[in-house]
């Protein structure tokens, strides 16, 4: 009941409060560029889940039982890049050859999720935070990536709502375009500090 | 002397015209992640710019020798090995400085402008060129990062590189230094930016110009209208 407990909090934490890219600003690229249409955000914000939740599913295992015995810490940035490099080649072709209606939906985003460093970064932040507290596990990193993927859609789905408005609003020439992107997501980023402290207090 | 100043355009582009922050808007992630004070913003200026000038001159040494298929991935190794390096130098001598930059040392690695450089010039010019291209491309970064560090530590904590500079008389706004604030400050700054180039924003598109994906990415948003094309067909 206790492990249940804890994984309902560092799943809604990885939503909300930790919301990858209002509050740590990972994901940034995905987040500017895709977010102009509603299904294109949809379907790249599901491809990073996937790909965050099987990274994280492997790279777990390999730093804990490869890396650690042998002491090779420092190898992890270097690691852990290939890893996601070869697995999203994987997942692709797989995807191509035995789930052709899911390639469709997800296949266009694959290619562009290598470099996006909320993937990067989901796998890294487990390993600190299982640093961090003993009896964070496999099982919370899994349900933290997840939660993360999640958030990462919301916030993609939000934003991709708000710039539909802004497309038919009169905004002063040089704010036009990036700039006042940036500004309506510095409010999406206002909401998103609401949920401080939410999460905590939903059980203590 | 023809040589020298082609060297120095190589150099100066990367500071003003060809900013990679405000004006090609690449690396946004550490952008406004790491600039909540003006000292973080150096050290991870500092720390990708050297990162940048090894990858460039690695890579352009080994320009004709990395086949073209797997190039990307070549590149993303070689990046690698630079920001691991980074990362223990600033572990051994600047223990307070991993602190505070914590994950975003090691997510370098997947900072756009360097992998862009890589994909944009070292992949196709000389080794001296490219290092000079990833100086002027790394002072750039980092001359925006501080810029957008002084103006977030100023207003959102009321000290500059650690000291105070209100005096006491105005109480500073504690939003600048959270998340809203970041993209409050980046968007007026790329504003700015395109004011003083007196360029129009609109066809700004977020780094897809240097971004080293963006051959696959017109399938996805540059296209979109192809994208929801096909989705309606």
């Amino acid at each position: 009941m206790e492990m249940l407990k804890s994984l309902v909090a560092v799943f809604l934490a990885a939503i909300l409060t930790e919301n990858y890219i209002l509050c740590k600003f990972l994901g940034i690229c995905p987040f500017l560029g895709v977010s102009k249409k509603l299904n294109t955000a949809v379907g790249m914000s599901a491809a990073v889940t996937f790909v965050m939740v099987l990274s994280t599913a492997v790279t777990w295992p390999i730093y804990y039982y490869v890396l650690v015995p042998n002491e090779l810490e420092y190898l992890q940035t270097v690691v852990y890049i290939l890893i996601i490099a070869a697995l999203v080649q994987l997942i692709e072709i797989f995807l191509k050859k035995f789930v052709p209606s899911l390639y469709n939906a997800l296949g266009i985003y694959l290619p562009l999720i290598t470099t996006n460093c909320a993937v990067l970064g989901v796998t890294m932040l487990v390993i600190t935070k299982a640093e961090e507290t003993a009896s964070y596990g496999y099982a919370h990193a899994l349900v933290n990536a997840f939660g993360s993927g999640l958030g990462f859609m919301l916030a993609m789905v939000l934003f991709a709502g708000v710039r539909g408005r802004l497309e038919t609003c009169d905004i002063p020439k040089s704010l036009r375009g990036l700039p006042i992107t940036l500004i309506a997501a510095s409010l999406l980023a206002v909401s998103f500090l609401g949920f401080q402290g939410v999460v905590d207090g939903l059980f203590a | 002397m023809k040589k020298k100043n082609g060297l120095f355009h190589e150099f100066s582009k990367g500071i003003i015209k060809e900013n990679p922050v405000l004006r090609l808007v690449l690396g946004t992630c550490p952008t406004l992640a790491v600039t909540t004070a003006a000292s973080n913003a150096i050290g991870m200026g500092a720390a990708a710019t050297l990162v940048l000038i090894c990858s460039n001159a690695v890579i352009s040494l080994l320009r004709n020798v990395i086949p073209d298929k797997v190039r990307i991935p070549a590149y993303i190794t070689i990046i690698a090995g630079f920001v691991s390096m980074v990362q223990m130098i600033v572990k051994a001598f600047a223990p307070a400085l991993d602190e505070a930059l914590g994950i975003y040392l090691p997510l370098i690695v997947v900072n756009c402008i360097i992998l862009g450089r890589a994909e944009m010039f070292a992949s196709k010019n000389k080794v001296l060129p490219s290092i000079m291209d990833g100086l002027g491309m790394g002072v750039g970064f980092t001359c925006a990062l501080l810029l957008m560090g002084s103006i977030r530590e100023i207003l959102g904590a009321g000290t500059w590189f650690g000291i105070d500079v209100t005096f006491g008389v105005v109480e500073p706004m504690l939003i600048f230094v959270l998340a809203p604030g970041g993209f409050f400050v980046f968007g007026l700054l790329v504003a700015l930016a395109n004011k003083l180039a007196g360029e129009d924003g609109e066809k700004q598109t977020a780094g897809c110009g240097g971004c080293p994906m963006k051959d696959k990415c017109s399938k996805t948003e540059c296209a979109s209208k192809e994208v929801a094309d096909n989705g309606n067909a």
